[in-house]
């Protein structure tokens, strides 16, 4: 498999702190993709570096073989990454409907003057826009509440929402910062199943999440970052009995005494 | 025409212009505002369009139908000069930025007397803005924003005043928006400056202040800004206002005051608080 996103030693720096220190991670193209650590790991600086809303203190960062270092974040949209935040980002007083159709900005190609004399081509564009919309809202589960504003769906709905109008641009690698974080278990498992269908939409997946019965469930691959630093990579099954990522996220003491219970 | 009617527009055809012309500022202003920007740089390219219009006319003779346009390219210009450098800026600081440059170019009308009459301003430009030519640029322009609002276009506007950082992520080129909106900006204040040269006879370097910029913000403040046609009524009442309260003589600016202050604070959407429908 040839890695859709590669980023080699990447780096950030706030100042005294090293937020984000020589990490590589390759994305491969059709993979689910994990990043893990405890708090404070760096793991939505790393995010931020990605979607290009933070630009490095050093190393590189490739999508599909092209290098996207200095590339602004929409740019990088146009080239087919998208990405859902943390603390969710709502166009809150646009509808549901809107906050999908604006996902497709980079999408939609009729020209402004175009809109403005109400041509044949851009009410043709805005009416398959709209089907479009109305498909990837369908699929999320939300298209009876398209019309509705999207600040009033309950918390739930509105990480569905987001997933939605990150599709809408149809991009190739989707970033989920945690996708499940104040899910209660039967959203996450809801959740789960919508993300398992990417595959076939042929959109990778790069996720952070906290939910480790989630990650390890979804995940082909994880890397573990503590400190700003890459602790360990590997699949599901490597990643739970890593010491090194046992110590980070419980202590040294009872990573001493499992590694002494499993010796035994 | 009824008898009436022609008195009526005898004496109140500097009101009626007003109207018009404040109308089409208040359309600059919302459209900077509608990305979640705040310039005040709106009296500056009104006056640029203003003295534009009014040397091309007094000096060069030129007519009015290529004057017009030109009064709205030479501000437009200059938005995108500026516009590099100040769109970096974000809130008061670009708004700080845009009170400068007025400032600049009151200085320069003053000092270039040769050319812009100095303290005195220009006089005896011809009253060639009729208002039929007013108001149907205003309707043009009403009608051309809300269709350019019904567009991706108007999506990406929109996404941008609610959050900027999504909106980019989005795929909106937000330096690109930001400073086509500026360019677009100074062209309508630059053809509202020039049609009110061309229809007050006189202008003067003090018109395009700090103040007149305020007065600009305060159409799309009162108005509001969920549809192009909003900051119009903003501006439509405020210039209004005063005219109206003329009967309370000295204390007509006290209420006029408390109008906006109670607006501002009892309808922070506007008096016109609907967004644009986008009905499917």
């Amino acid at each position: 498999m040839s890695a859709l996103l590669s980023a080699r030693g990447l780096t950030m720096q706030f100042r005294g702190l090293l937020a984000v220190n020589a990490v590589d991670v390759e994305v491969a193209a059709g993979s689910v993709h994990g990043i893990i650590g405890p708090n404070g790991a760096g793991k939505t600086t790393f995010f931020n570096l990605i979607s290009g809303l933070l630009r490095p203190t050093s190393g590189t960062l490739t999508l599909d073989g092209r290098d996207v270092t200095a590339l602004p974040p929409y740019a990088r949209t146009r080239m087919g990454l998208a990405r859902t935040f943390q603390n969710i980002r709502m166009f809150a007083d646009m509808s549901v409907l809107e906050n999908v159709m604006t996902g497709m900005h980079t999408r939609l190609k009729a020209p402004g003057w175009s809109a403005v004399l109400r041509l044949p081509g851009f009410r043709a564009e805005e009416h398959a826009a709209k089907a479009d919309a109305m498909e990837l809202l369908e699929f999320v589960g939300l298209a009876d509440k398209a019309n509705g504003r999207s600040g009033s769906l309950a918390y739930g709905e509105q990480r569905r929402l987001e997933i939605a109008r990150a599709l809408a641009s149809r991009p190739r690698l989707l970033l989920l910062d945690e996708p499940a974080a104040g899910m209660n278990p039967a959203e996450t498992r809801e959740l789960a199943v919508l993300l398992k269908q990417l595959g076939q939409r042929d959109v990778s997946l790069l996720l952070v999440e906290h939910d480790m019965g989630f990650v390890m469930d979804l995940c082909d691959r994880i890397t573990v970052l503590n400190f700003g630093r890459k602790i360990a990579e590997g699949g599901p099954r490597e990643i739970r009995n890593d010491p090194a990522v046992i110590e980070a996220y419980l202590g040294s003491k009872v990573a001493e005494r499992l590694a002494k219970a499993h010796g035994a | 025409m009824a008898e009436w009617l022609d008195d009526f527009l005898f004496t109140y055809e500097t009101l009626i212009h007003a109207l018009g012309i404040h109308g089409l500022l208040a359309l600059s202003m919302y459209c900077v505002m509608a990305l979640g920007q705040l310039s005040l740089g709106q009296a500056a390219f009104m006056g640029l369009g203003a003295y534009t219009g009014a040397l091309l006319t007094l000096k060069l003779g030129l007519p009015f139908w290529l004057v017009l346009p030109i009064s709205a390219l030479v501000p437009a210009l200059v938005a995108l000069i500026i516009g590099g450098p100040t769109l970096r800026l974000s809130g008061v600081y670009l708004a700080i930025a845009t009170i400068a440059l007025g400032e600049v170019l009151r200085v320069l009308y003053i000092n270039a007397e040769s050319l812009t009459g100095g303290a005195l301003g220009l006089s005896g430009i011809p009253q060639k803005a009729s208002l039929g030519l007013v108001y149907g640029l205003l309707a043009l322009c009403i009608a051309g924003f809300w269709a350019i609002g019904r567009s991706k276009i108007g999506r990406a506007m929109e996404a941008m005043r609610e959050d900027e950082m999504a909106a980019g992520v989005m795929g909106v080129n937000l330096p690109l928006y930001k400073l086509g909106a500026l360019v677009a900006s100074a062209m309508l204040a630059g053809l509202a400056g020039s049609l009110a040269a061309h229809s007050n006879s006189f202008i003067g370097p003090n018109e395009y202040g700090f103040e007149t910029a305020v007065t600009i913000l305060s159409f799309a403040l009162l108005g509001g800004i969920g549809t192009p046609i909003a900051p119009v009524v903003g501006a439509v009442v405020l210039t209004a206002l005063p005219e109206v309260l003329r009967p309370l003589a000295d204390f007509r600016l006290v209420i006029n005051g408390l109008i906006i202050v109670l607006a501002v604070l009892f309808l922070p959407r506007g008096i016109v608080p609907f967004r644009l429908r986008r009905a499917p």
